[in-house]
């Protein structure tokens, strides 16, 4: 069947979809800015292109004759489902499609998943399949890897991405590098998944961001989901690929509500999202930071300005192709994350915006990340911690002075 | 003159002409050896002593276990010529272990190791070359160069390495145990791991998850009563290494006896397809240090040392079986071991003679190439490699 990949603004932000336009399913992340002179273009990454030699997805070839119609007919039946239902579809698509996919990890079972994301799946797919594992995060990320060197295609959840700090060495040393130390007779098809991010007053352990500390580990692949449309597809994606795919959710999105096309989908794996284009400013985001961002972005709007939201989706590696675009045009960049400020994603796309994009740039990139500080219990520090919508203003009329 | 003595015992045998003085003897009758050192076992009836085999795979004992001898003695010559860098760490005494289990299991049945992988790696049916290649960091070495001496893996014979963080093999090796029972395959996993690594929780952990979901594990550890340079009774409360299992199984093994090692590995494949995980103790001893860095000597005496060697040497053990059953003279054991150097010799100078990796293969093999992609570095400006 012919999944079709649908590249950048899928059917938007999650708040509403009350105005559905027909050109916001055209991907414009592979053309220049804005797309209206590209109206026609289809949503798959075009593979016509032969001077572009970015990302091209294997479903390119599959065009459809007036696929702009087809598509707006298609994507027309809709379902409306919460995050975590998004993430449950994925998963028991992809579980239906291949036998070699398993599901383990603590209380995914019998319990339905700390997150109900695997809920049902055990009495679908059986025991086997949907492996409720003991509390020993090491040992079972590294079954998962060893069960994936086989071929196998574990999907491996960690109940808080907090808890995988235990199971490092082995995503480090074994995840990442075993394909490449074998001089790739091995590949290891695992997804790493689980919801990271600051909660509501979790504490100080149960609100970690690791995307930080995994960034380095050469070999795998890090995606943060944000919508539930990216994070279905997002999470096929993950389970097609054949690298490790460490996949960050967030504990506060799983709740978000929206509609979802019903024909099958996936997302391109190393693809930011194009959330809302603008001419003043590129604002990078991902995760739930998207949410504060578009939030403060109405307010912006208000005041005049016209902020380009991306989210950036991919975190190892940067769509540095998409954001290269937007910095050419607007030429003024501020990076929101919930990421620590020292060493974090920030960090390292400031880096890279910096490295590639200097002369197009100006003012200096700015970088909005959470305080080096362990999260805090009281409600009031808590939010302290995190960059809020007026943060997020301020910069903005800063940087655009 | 042996053989014809042999050919009064059976007459299977061609007539002796000088070249197949030296080969390996065919001859498969089953012969019946009793192992010395009893078996001890905990939570499981012992398997007997008497151990099935025949000349011919008592020979072959002989060759690949002189071969491997050999292989680890030119390693150790090659990394004092600086030809081999970084950490070497050498099998020589631990031998019958990669023999033994090699004659009791199939190729599909699949083997995880440590970092002491050159020997499991030719037991696996590596080739001498590309074990010194690889050593030496050259593109024709077992992982194209670029893993080295503490990651051999051989897909094909289901060698899954190669690991060189302690204990981190373990879950990786119940994994696979937990592919074969998932795929429904009747084969099992055998997950090598030492003294040292005894102590680690993710073993534990394995353990309990593989006993749980009745995982076809064998859980090997290779006792040579040293982790690096602290010996067994310093650094484990229990030493019984195969009680440490507490509700599963184990077996205590003599680990330089081949034949002991192969009946322990049989029952032990027959155990984990019918009752779940077992643990095997392989009581073994390495002549040389840790690694190449650690000279060996400032944690044990040199006495210990040659004393092992002279008493429980497993080369010398199946050589002093040759002998005494006949099975070939002493002339021609020492042209086999001739013939044997020979083949190493070959091997470290043509593995000497291959090129070194291109600089583009720094970037291969980062990502598996999945939807027909170019591989960019993380930045996508600049096209590092076109991958095949």
């Amino acid at each position: 069947m012919a999944a079709r990949i649908h590249g950048g603004a899928g059917a938007g932000a999650a708040t509403a979809l009350s105005t559905f336009n027909p050109k916001k399913l055209v991907a414009p992340s592979r053309t220049n800015l804005p797309a209206i002179t590209r109206s026609k273009r289809y949503i798959v990454a075009s593979g016509s292109d032969a001077s572009n030699k970015s990302l091209r997805v294997r479903h390119s070839q599959k065009l459809i004759a007036n696929a702009a119609v087809a598509v707006c007919l298609l994507s027309l039946i809709l379902h409306e489902l919460l995050l975590f239902e998004a993430l449950q579809e994925g998963l028991e698509e992809e579980m239906d499609r291949d036998p070699h996919v398993c599901v383990m990890g603590e209380d995914v079972g019998h319990y339905g998943g700390s997150y109900k994301v695997t809920k049902g799946l055990a009495d679908k797919f059986g025991d086997l399949r949907v492996l409720d594992t003991p509390i020993c995060e090491n040992a079972f990320t590294g079954m998962g890897i060893g069960a994936a060197m086989t071929g196998l295609r574990p999907v491996i959840e960690g109940m808080n991405m907090g808890f995988l700090l235990l199971a490092f060495n082995q995503i480090s040393n074994n995840c990442g590098m075993l394909h490449y130390t074998s001089g790739g007779q091995f590949t290891i098809p695992v997804v790493i998944r689980g919801p990271g991010g600051v909660g509501r007053q979790l504490g100080a352990e149960h609100s970690q961001r690791l995307e930080s500390y995994f960034q380095s580990i050469p070999g795998i692949q890090m995606v943060a989901c944000s919508t539930p449309y990216n994070a279905k597809g997002l999470m096929k994606a993950a389970i097609r690929s054949e690298n490790p795919v460490i996949l960050f959710e967030h504990v506060l999105l799983y709740n978000l509500k929206e509609k979802i096309p019903d024909e099958e989908y996936i997302c391109n794996l190393e693809e930011a999202e194009m959330v809302r284009p603008g001419e003043h400013i590129t604002i990078l985001t991902y995760s739930r930071m998207r949410y504060h961002v578009m939030q403060a972005a109405k307010t912006l709007v208000n005041k005049g300005y016209d902020p380009e939201v991306i989210d950036i989706r991919s975190l190892k590696p940067f769509d540095l192709y998409t954001i290269g675009n937007s910095v050419k045009k607007t030429h003024r960049v501020l990076i929101v994350e919930e990421c620590m400020r020292t060493g974090g994603i920030g960090a390292s796309l400031t880096a890279a915006i910096n490295e590639n994009f200097h002369d197009y740039l100006d003012a200096p990139v700015m970088c909005l990340s959470s305080q080096d500080v362990p999260t805090p219990y009281a409600g009031t520090l808590e939010e302290w911690t995190v960059v809020q919508p007026a943060q997020i203003v301020t910069a903005v009329e800063q940087l655009c002075q | 003159m042996a053989l014809s003595r042999l050919s009064l015992r059976s007459n299977r045998f061609l007539k002796p002409t000088p070249t197949l003085l030296r080969h390996v003897s065919t001859d498969t009758t089953p012969i019946t050896i009793e192992t010395a050192v009893p078996f001890e076992s905990h939570l499981c009836d012992a398997p007997s002593r008497s151990v099935t085999t025949s000349s011919s795979e008592i020979l072959t004992f002989f060759r690949d276990m002189a071969r491997m001898r050999r292989m680890e003695i030119a390693a150790d010559s090659l990394y004092k010529s600086k030809l081999i860098r970084g950490f070497c760490h050498l099998y020589d005494g631990q031998e019958a272990l990669a023999v033994g289990m090699e004659a009791a299991i199939t190729r599909k049945d699949a083997i995880i190791t440590s970092y002491r992988d050159h020997c499991t790696f030719l037991g696996r049916g590596g080739e001498l070359v590309d074990a010194f290649s690889e050593l030496m960091g050259r593109k024709r070495g077992c992982s194209n160069g670029k893993g080295g001496s503490m990651h051999f893996y051989k897909k094909d014979a289901c060698f899954y390495g190669g690991h060189g963080i302690v204990g981190a093999q373990i879950p990786l090796g119940c994994g696979l145990a937990f592919a074969q029972k998932y795929n429904k395959e009747e084969f099992v996993t055998f997950t090598l791991y030492g003294d040292g690594a005894a102590n680690q929780g993710q073993l534990f952990e394995a353990l309990n998850i593989a006993a749980l979901w009745d995982l076809p594990a064998i859980l090997v550890c290779e006792n040579n009563h040293y982790g690096m340079g602290t010996a067994t009774w310093r650094s484990a409360k229990s030493p019984a290494y195969f009680k440490r299992g507490d509700y599963v199984p184990g077996l205590k093994v003599d680990g330089m006896d081949a034949l002991a090692v192969k009946q322990a590995c049989k029952f032990a494949k027959e155990h984990a397809l019918k009752n779940g995980p077992i643990i095997l103790e392989m009581d073994t001893y390495r002549y040389h240090g840790h690694s190449m860095s650690d000279p060996g000597s400032t944690y044990r005496t040199r006495d210990e040392v040659s004393g092992v060697r002279q008493v429980r040497d497993p080369i010398e053990r199946v050589r002093k079986l040759l002998l005494t059953h006949d099975i070939a003279t002493e002339k021609e054991l020492k042209d086999m071991e001739k013939e044997v150097r020979k083949e190493v010799d070959d091997a470290v100078a043509q593995a000497k003679e291959s090129p070194v990796p291109e600089p583009s293969e720094l970037f291969t093999n980062m990502y598996v190439k999945d939807c027909g992609v170019e591989s960019f570095g993380a930045d996508r400006k600049e096209l590092k490699v076109t991958l095949p």
